[in-house]
Order: structure tokens, then sequence, then C-alpha cells
């Protein structure tokens, strides 16, 4: 290839994050570029299957009182196989949660796909959120371990919650390993449909959504919750200010 | 009550029906252990299996898994049964059909004659007894042929998607991962984009833009955006140059509901597609795409197996005559298939399943990065299905899907599979890659520049 053609595919390279002009040896990739492949694919693993760091999360979350919870999925390989185990606590695990003064909003964490996004960012959007929340009373802070995003309505209703904030680990990309999302439901209670949701996703430091956006649009729905009554399409289609597009799934968190 | 039992090592294996005997003869997979329907141990797995064996094949025109009146896609196949394409095969057992297709009797021509006569269910049920190089054998041996501006599926080819997909539908981002495609012969069964936005505007300007970019090079083959049925059909009304009327599809009308389409929405979309008579060298206007577990995810499996009822959306699909049949097959993630082990049967046996049905059955080999599964596990199962001669695979750059998160194959891998395996592109495609610059006469790839030189000259 010559040189004006190198740089003319550079040019076209400018104009996405997709891999193109790998260039190939034979019909394979150069080595440089399969070596890159493997680091992402071994980052996301990675972020898949590493342990969540409870402490570090813990100290991160202070002046939070912090309860850890499991969920009824007792390792990743049955998280992974059974999502309906991920959504449910542990049997005795409710107790943890028992007996609390009924709270405006609880959050809750759960690591998903992802404890790297939880490890990195949810502190941070916990703090960022709360800061926008004045005159609201909060329940502690619930840290779920092998959790989906369902898990959050077993928890919210136990702690007498009116609103949950869930923020997980989201299904990790090549690109981005450590996304996190946010969701929000109303009055939870197990058996609330995804509908009933409000979602938020990409929340992560590689050109997606920053602490302070996504704590501004938490804060919104938040309180646009409370006052309305409800979370999910409803109130989606009202506030205008979220993006659902690209969301992913909620079945995959 | 239990009319099916087998004794196997001094135990009696009871099944209290069909589809009970089915799931439990299937391989082991997640989706069905989360459903609850697989087998409890092996040796009751191999219970099953042999119970099948014995079944005659008419037994399924008896027993329907799904009842005619709850369903409407049991419907489909009952109604389009052939029984006259039936007969060569009617006398045999499950276990003897197998032997049937493994043998020379089963040449290409019998294989293609006898595929009305087949239902969804006979197909899953032969598949359970076969193992991968089975499957691989009989696969190779059937021949599907179908064409719109390329002809697709003709003997010591293999076909390939270009998906050139973008988070932000970037329309400069897609032209350039589409030139990056062509200039490594991907694309001869269809530039295919799934859009980020899924809506009528963004469709069609994405349609304009893979038109214009089509005739701007003259090149042999068809373009589709991947959004919803009704969404195409309206595009079709406005008078965008759509190509392929796309649509998932799963094999229960449940599950369908899910998706938002009927028989009868497929039906108007495939006259419409047909009606702008944009095909030169052929009409095939569908595009399909399946995927195990669909229907579980949808809670809409009725305590079927999720291969047969992967096996009976290919009666939706063949009931439209498609271009292209793909089955997603590891994109649905680890609690449906579970590893690179669970991903590869699954393939070959959607392909094998697809194309004794009489569909243009290819694949896009792929996981997610929560399964047990890698890029190794592709390399494998890329190479079992060019073998087993599927129709298409599809080719993401660099095997990295930006949009939608997760791993393919590469455009590298394609050529890869031509270089090796010695198959080509579709004809009219490969005339259009030789008098581009772009490969040998062997199909394989030119290191000249000259074809990318000219590519990109004509982008500017």
């Amino acid at each position: 290839m010559s040189d004006l053609m190198r740089d003319k595919w550079a040019a076209l390279r400018q104009a996405t994050p997709a891999r193109i002009a790998l260039g190939r040896t034979g019909a394979g990739l150069p080595t440089g570029a399969n070596l890159e492949f493997q680091f992402a694919h071994a980052r996301a693993r990675d972020a898949v299957h590493s342990p969540l760091d409870l402490d570090a999360l813990a100290a991160g979350l202070q002046p939070f009182e912090v309860i850890r919870v499991n969920s009824a999925a007792s390792d990743r390989a049955s998280y992974l196989r059974r999502p309906d185990l991920g959504r449910k606590l542990a049997t005795g695990e409710a107790e943890k949660l028992n007996a609390r003064t009924p709270c405006d909003v609880a959050f809750v964490i759960a690591d998903g796909l992802s404890s790297a996004a939880v490890q990195a960012h949810a502190a941070a959007v916990v703090h960022a959120a709360s800061a926008r929340l004045e005159g609201l009373s909060f329940g502690p802070v619930v840290v779920a371990s092998e959790a989906r995003v369902a898990i959050g309505d077993e928890i919210g209703q136990v702690l007498g919650a009116r609103l949950v904030v869930l923020l997980v680990g989201e299904r990790p990309g090549l690109t981005v390993a450590d996304s996190l999302g946010a969701y929000l439901t109303y009055d939870p209670k197990p058996g609330v449909k995804d509908s009933q949701r409000n979602c938020l996703s990409n929340i992560h430091g590689k050109g997606g959504m920053s602490y302070d956006q996504a704590a501004e649009k938490i804060a919104w729905l938040s309180r646009a919750a409370l006052e309305r009554g409800l979370t999910g399409t409803g109130l989606k289609e009202e506030s205008g200010a979220i993006s659902q597009e690209n969301a992913p799934s909620i079945d995959e968190a | 009550m239990s009319a099916y039992r087998c004794s196997l090592g001094g135990e009696t294996f009871r099944f209290s029906d069909l589809a009970e005997v089915m799931a439990k003869a299937t391989p082991a997979r997640s989706g069905d252990a989360l459903a609850g329907l697989i087998a409890q141990s092996d040796v009751e797995r191999v219970a099953a299996q042999m119970v099948l064996a014995d079944l005659p094949l008419k037994a399924f025109l008896e027993e329907l898994l799904i009842p005619y009146e709850q369903d409407e896609v049991t419907r489909l196949i009952v109604d389009t049964f052939d029984a006259d394409a039936f007969v060569p095969v009617a006398h045999m057992t499950v276990g003897q059909f197998r032997d049937w297709l493994l043998s020379d009797a089963a040449d290409t021509a019998t294989l293609a004659a006898l595929a009305p006569g087949l239902t969804p269910e006979m197909a899953a049920a032969v598949s359970k007894l076969m193992r991968n190089r089975d499957l691989i054998a009989v696969s190779r041996k059937i021949r599907v042929i179908t064409a719109f501006r390329s002809t697709l599926g003709l003997e010591g080819r293999i076909g390939s998607r270009l998906q050139p997909n973008h988070p932000a539908d970037d329309l400069k981002g897609i032209v350039a991962s589409t030139l990056d495609g062509l200039s490594y012969a991907v694309g001869d069964a269809v530039i295919g984009i799934n859009p980020a936005t899924d809506n009528i505007p963004t469709a069609m300007v994405l349609l304009d833009m893979l038109d214009e970019l089509r005739q701007r090079y003259e090149i042999p083959t068809q373009s589709c955006v991947l959004t919803h049925v009704t969404n195409s059909i309206e595009i079709i009304e406005r008078g965008a140059p759509l190509d392929l009327v796309f649509q998932s599809v799963a094999g229960t009308e449940a599950a369908n509901e899910g998706f938002g389409v009927t028989l009868a929405m497929l039906k108007e979309a495939h006259e419409a597609g047909l009606s702008l008579g944009r095909g030169t060298v052929g009409q095939n206007v569908m595009y399909f795409e399946t995927g195990q577990g669909s229907a579980l995810s949808a809670d809409a499996h009725h305590g079927i197996d999720q291969q047969t009822l992967e096996a009976r959306a290919y009666a939706v699909c063949r009931a439209y005559d498609p271009l292209i049949v793909n089955t997603v097959v590891g994109f649905i993630g680890p609690e449906y298939l579970y590893d690179g082990k669970e991903i590869i049967r699954a393939g070959l046996e959607d392909v094998f399943c697809g194309k004794l049905l009489g569909l243009p059955m290819g694949c896009d080999v792929c996981y997610t990065n929560h399964a047990e599964a890698d890029q190794n596990d592709m390399d494998v199962l890329m190479t079992l299905l060019a073998d087993a001669r599927a129709q298409f695979l599809i080719g993401v750059p660099g095997a990295d899907d930006i949009m939608l998160n997760y791993q393919s194959l590469s455009f590298h891998d394609i050529a890869y599979l031509r270089n090796s395996l010695g198959l080509k592109a579709a004809p009219e495609f490969e005339a259009w890659l030789t008098s581009m610059g772009l490969v040998s006469e062997t199909g394989h790839l030119l290191d000249s520049g000259i074809g990318a030189q000219r590519l990109l000259e004509a982008a500017q």
C-alpha cells in the first residue's frame, strides 16, 4: 500500500470508531491488531468475572450506611445461567433490611454484568444524585452481589422506600467495559414490569454520560416520580429529557 | 398413561408426551435448563433419544406439539404440509430417517424434492439424533438457490453480509465501514445496517445512502435496513429504494406477537416487496432472522425445547420465499446458550434444519462478552459452517459490532474461509470484484491495492 493510500484510509478511520483499515497478512489479522482485540476482550471478560471490592465501595459511599446482601444466585456461573435467581434475595437476606424507617429514596447498587463499572462509578453517582435531592429522606445504600435490576423491587419493598434508584453494571462491550446503568422504580415490589421503570444508560468516562449529567437526570426523574406517583413509560414521555435509545434490554442487566 | 418409555441399564424411563421426549432428547443447553425442560441426567437424555429414534415420522403429523386451534404457526405447518413430497420417507422412523439422510441415496436432488414434505418438528427430531459431523455431512448435500441482484447458494460459494453498523447512524462512518468491507470482498448476500435509531425517517436516509453507493460503484448486491416489517411497508409506500424486507421471527404465534408481527403482516410485506420488482436476477425479497431462545425470552414457549421452536420459525420463513435467513446464534446470551460448545452445536443444528426445510440458511457466528466463548470458538464454528455450505455468514469490521456490542466474524474471516476452503463469492459479485481489481481469478484478495484505490477514488 502506498503512503497516499494509507492516508486516505486513515481519513476514513476518523469517521468511525469501528475497527476498519486494520491491514491484513494474507487473509489474516496482523499481530498488532490481533493483540489489540484480545486485550479489549480480556478487559470485557474481567469486567464480568472479577468480584466487586465491597470494602472499597463501602468506603467510597461514606457517610451513607451500607448494607450488603446476596441474590439467590450463589456464584457467577449460576448468575449467568439463571436470570430468575439474580432478581431475588437469597433466603434470610431480607432480614438485614427489616424494621427500617420508611424513606423517599433508596439507592441500590447491583454488580450486574460489570463489577468494573460499579467499582469505578457507583459511589460517585450516588453522591452526585443525592446532593441534588435535598429535602428527601434516604434509606441505607444496599449493595447486592450477583444481582440483576429486579432485585431492587424486593429490597425497596422491605426497606419501605417510595422510590428505588438502582445502579447496575451494564453488559461490557469491547470499547467500553465499565458502563453503568440506572433504573428508577416507583412503589417497588416484586412483580413490577420493566415498562414501569425509567432507565439511563451509558454512564462512563469514555464519551458516555458524565456523573453530573446522570445525577441531573436521576434527580429530575426522582422528583417527578415522587410527585406524580409513577415511573416507566408514562413518565418518560413527559420528561423529554431522557433518551431511551440504545438503552440495553433490562433483562440483560 | 405414558406411551413413551424406554428401559435402559436396568432403569425404566417414562415420558408423558412427545414434547417431553423432544426436550429431553436435546443435547444439553442452558436455555432448556432455564425452562425446566432439560433431561435430568445424561442417561435419561439417551433414553429419550432411543424413544425418539423408534418413533415413526408420521407421529409428528398425529401429535401436534402446539394445538392447531391455539397457534397460527401450527396451522401454517399443517396447512402447507406436502403429503406427496413426504412419500419417500413416510414409512420411516426418526432413526431410520437419520440413517437414510446420511446415505448416498439422499442426494442433492432427492433432498430438494423432499423439503416441502417435512415439518419443522421432523427436522428438529432427526437433528437431535445426529452428531455435529452428521449435521455437517447432510447440510453440505443440500443446495438452496436464491437470487435478487446476486445469486446465492451455488456450489463452491459462500455469501457474506456486510454489516457496517454505527452507534449514531453516522453516514460517513457507515460508508467508511462499507468501503472497508467491500475491499475484503464482503457483501454479496447483502449490505445490511442495524439502525441505532429504529424509525422510518432514519431508515429512509440510510436506504437512500446505500442505494446511491450501490449505483455509484455498480455493485451487484442488495441492501437492507433491518427495521420492523411495518416500517418497511410504510417506506415502500413512500417510495424509498428498498431492496429487501427484513423481519425477526419466532416459532410460536405468541412469540411473534412479542416481535409485533403476524403471518398476515408478513404476507402483506412480502407482496409489497415483490411489487417493486427491484431484483435483476431473481425476486427473493425477504430477509429473516431467528435464534434459539427467543420464544422462552418472550415467555411464549409452550413447554417446547428451544431448538424445536427454532425449527418452527423456519416454517414461518419458508412461506415467503426469502433470499436469506440468518440464525443469530450466540447473540441472545449465556442463559440460552452458555458456552462455545453450546453455540457451535446450535449453529450447526440451525443451518441443518433450515436447509433440510428448503431455506437459504446462513448464520451470524457470534457471542456476547458474558458468554463462555471467544473468537477461537467462532473460528471453529465458521469453518464448520462453511464446510456445511451455509448460504452466507456475517462480517463486521474487526469482528466488533460497535452498535450492538457483541462480537461476530471479521471481514478477514470471510476472506480466510474463501482462501482456505476454496470458496468464492456469488458469481455476479465475483465478476464485479474482479473488474474492480479486488480479487484474483482464484478469488484471493489482491495485494496490489488497485481495487482499494478505486473504491477510495470514487468515494471522494
